[in-house]
């Protein structure tokens, strides 16, 4: 059975609004949708990274003088929630996966448009949820894990709303997941082989996979945790008979996942940034897509190194240390193969190479202490320390927000039409880099020495390397100006930037810029080989 | 899964036709129904994790009258029958057939709930009682959450598949194929849990 286009579909979206209104409607076009996918984001990350910054000025002096100390597990909790659920999980898969996907498979739009809007808009109300949940009673307190039985005895309003917040938004990663594999899998153009696509479809197919499988258990493990608060049922009460540890085993099932689903695509984005700006075609294709498929299988399976410290039985320890350690091996092909990529490359310094290149520097930092914790005797060490918060930190934002903004940079043209201004983008770039790093490398000493987290408190010992750490805060808080005032004026005075200013071969660089509401004019073109820069020095077929 | 099977073929002849394209809407489905199967696999998990780990209190009852749920078992069982029955009715474009069908599968699924609320008041347990309570209540709550929300859309397709006005016909089949889909996995789901709640 097949479904005709319906002429008619055609004309209704003639008739939804023009101009900047129509990224306030219920829009099914994939590109409107990405863009409400990544400015929604953005503003969740400014209001993330204010939270950020109070606790970074709660953090220069030892005492809890900046807020009360319930306030500040209220922030902690707020800032880790909204920047994993509301801003790098919906940017990094929904914005850029909506606007490019669809590209790449040749099509005109993903494979269900009207599923796709509903899954963006679940984001703004749960995200205003979560947010106005501090105005009533206060909050969620336990953290982005809310493990019990803390998160069973703190106020039961703030964490009853983050538990509905973070069900929403799991629906709709869910919906948006299903999209995906429907769309890559089902809705390539004729003639289009799967060893064809572009590396970010792959690395989207990947994090689908994970997504449809991991989500649900979360979901099923939160409602098991409403019961608890709600109900009075002791699922995870231990004075009523319940096991916490099983709490913690079904929600890491899905938060480790959660880790490859914020970074997976960024592997994918930066897969398609380097080849264009070095000139080259991308190093080992194939090693790549395995490499993909593995961190798939072997994430789904390593979950308890989360959980050494929880009585895990010494069978437990062994399997988990030894399945993470192997997580590093298909990581490793793909950072030589990057490497490998920009290697002998004509390589442009430009902001989007520059933030692809931060993002291998600190992201190979943050694998290197992964692996570290992955050992059983370091982990009980340093277990719930800065150390843990420094090494995830490299991760999701020394890896993972690099890349976004790499990828703003690398399709403001596309997106928008207009050149942006190159040397503010430089400029953002050195601030984010010098002031990541900063505030982030000092905290692997202070995890070493014992320096807890989740506390407002800390011996007088650590105040100068806190006050550095909170010095590379600033910066990274500065670092957003340069930034919003770029894309400001890019977006209102920028040059125009012609259909592909970089001379790149992936398919969106194809059509117009911005790009017609179809995509494509005529027929979608069949791009058989996405990275094929300088044949003579070609590794493909 | 017809639908699949079928679309193979017109997907080849794809290339001249621009503006076509495949029916996926069976393969979305069967991607969501994965991701649900997974919400169970994590109870099932949870269960078994606290069979295995966490000893009730003294005097704490777990044990299970099996009549009512053997009954359930082969109401559900049959109920798939049933709604393979209309299925291959309206494909020969018997509405009547199809809507009488349907209409028993509904009517074997409201009898399931009924089963099933009687055996929640004659239990000797509630909600609060004991871990094995709680995690009672809460599989087959989620079950039969599944089972009411199933009966719902079979009561719409059989009132779509009425002879003047239903929507549902031998060539707009999906509607019924989504939901037969749905209605076998929840089948499936309660045998397994079945198998490891009443049985283990």
């Amino acid at each position: 059975m097949t479904i005709s286009i319906d002429p008619q579909k055609t004309n209704n979206e003639s008739l939804q609004p023009k101009g900047w209104l129509r990224y306030f409607s219920f829009s099914l076009d994939h590109k409107v949708i990405g863009i409400q996918y990544l400015v929604c984001g953005f503003l969740f990350y400014l209001i993330g990274g204010t939270l950020a910054s109070a606790i970074r000025i709660e953090l220069a002096s030892p005492m809890s003088d900046f807020m009360p100390r319930d306030v500040y597990n209220q922030v902690l909790t707020l800032h880790g929630t909204i920047m994993i659920f509301l801003w790098i999980v919906p940017v990094v898969n929904g914005a850029f996966g909506n606007y490019l996907i669809p590209f790449y498979v040749g099509a005109r739009d993903m494979a269900f448009p009207r599923l796709n809007a509903v899954a963006f808009w679940l984001i703004p109300p749960s995200g205003l949820m979560l947010v106005a949940s501090y105005f009533v009673e206060g909050a969620a307190q336990a953290g982005w894990t809310a493990y019990p039985p803390l998160s069973i005895t703190t106020p039961q309003s703030g964490q009853i709303i983050w538990i509905l917040s973070v069900l929403l938004l799991g629906g709709s990663s869910i919906f948006g997941g299903i999209n995906f594999i429907a769309t890559i899998i089902k809705l390539r153009r004729p003639g289009l082989k799967l060893m064809q696509l572009p590396m970010y479809c792959w690395a989207m197919l990947g994090t689908s996979l994970l997504v449809v499988l991991s989500t649900p258990v979360l979901a099923g493990t939160l409602i098991l945790l409403s019961f608890d608060i709600i109900a009075n049922t002791g699922f995870f009460n231990p004075v009523l008979g319940g096991n916490v540890v099983v709490y913690q085993h079904l929600f890491w099932f899905y938060s480790h996942p959660a880790v490859y689903i914020m970074v997976l695509p960024a592997f994918g984005l930066v897969s398609e940034i380097l080849p264009v700006h070095a000139r080259k075609p991308l190093f080992g294709y194939t090693t790549m897509v395995f490499s993909i498929m593995g961190i798939v299988v072997l994430g789904l399976v390593v979950w308890a190194h989360h959980m050494f410290t929880s009585g895990t039985p010494p069978w437990m320890r062994l399997f988990f240390t030894i399945a993470t350690a192997f997580i590093a091996v298909p990581t490793g092909i793909k950072f030589f193969n990057w490497v490998a990529t920009l290697w002998g490359g004509k390589i442009s310094i430009n902001s989007a190479m520059l933030f692809s290149c931060g993002f291998i520097i600190n992201f190979v930092f943050g694998g290197i202490t992964g692996v570290a914790l992955a050992q059983v005797p370091f982990d009980i060490h340093v277990h719930d320390t800065y150390f843990v918060v420094a090494h995830f930190h490299y991760i999701v934002y020394g890896g993972t927000v690099f890349i976004i903004f790499s990828s703003i940079y690398h399709w403001f043209p596309k997106v928008t039409g207009k050149m942006f201004n190159e040397k503010l983008g430089i400029l953002h770039f050195i601030i984010t880099f010098i002031g990541f790093n900063l505030c982030f490398a000092p905290q692997h000493w202070l995890g070493l020495n014992g320096m807890p987290r989740r506390v407002a408190e800390y011996d007088p010992q650590f105040q100068f390397v806190n006050q550095i750490s909170s010095l590379g805060a600033l910066l990274m808080a500065i670092s957003t100006i340069p930034f919003l005032i770029n894309v400001f004026l890019s977006v209102r005075n920028g040059k125009d930037a012609g259909d592909n200013p970089w001379n790149a071969l992936t398919p969106e660089w194809l059509t117009s810029s911005p790009p017609p509401v179809e995509n494509w004019e005529g027929e979608s073109p069949l791009v058989e080989e996405p990275y094929g820069y300088g044949k003579e020095i070609s590794e493909q077929k | 899964m017809t639908t699949l099977d079928s679309s193979k073929e017109i997907q080849k002849n794809n290339s001249e036709v621009n503006e076509t394209h495949e029916d996926f809407r069976m393969f979305g489905l069967i991607t969501f129904l994965i991701a649900d199967g997974m919400t169970f696999a994590g109870f099932f998990a949870a269960y078994l994790t606290y069979k295995a780990v966490n000893p009730l209190p003294d005097g704490a009852i777990y044990e299970l009258e099996l009549p009512i749920p053997t009954l359930n078992t082969i109401l559900l069982l049959v109920s798939s029958a049933t709604f393979h029955k209309a299925g291959k009715a309206l494909l020969k474009d018997k509405k009547s057939d199809s809507q009488k069908w349907l209409f028993f599968t509904a009517f074997l699924g409201i009898i399931f709930l009924i089963c099933q609320l009687f055996e929640y008041f004659h239990l000797p347990f509630g909600l609060t009682d004991n871990l094995f309570a709680s995690t009672f209540y809460a599989l087959t709550g989620f079950h039969g959450l599944h089972v009411t929300l199933g009966t719902l859309m079979i009561l719409i397709i059989a009132w779509q598949s009425r002879i003047n006005g239903g929507r549902l016909s031998s060539q707009n089949i999906f509607p019924l194929e989504a939901v037969e889909l749905y209605w076998h996995f929840v089948d499936g789901i309660w045998v397994i849990l079945f198998i490891i709640l009443y049985l283990l």
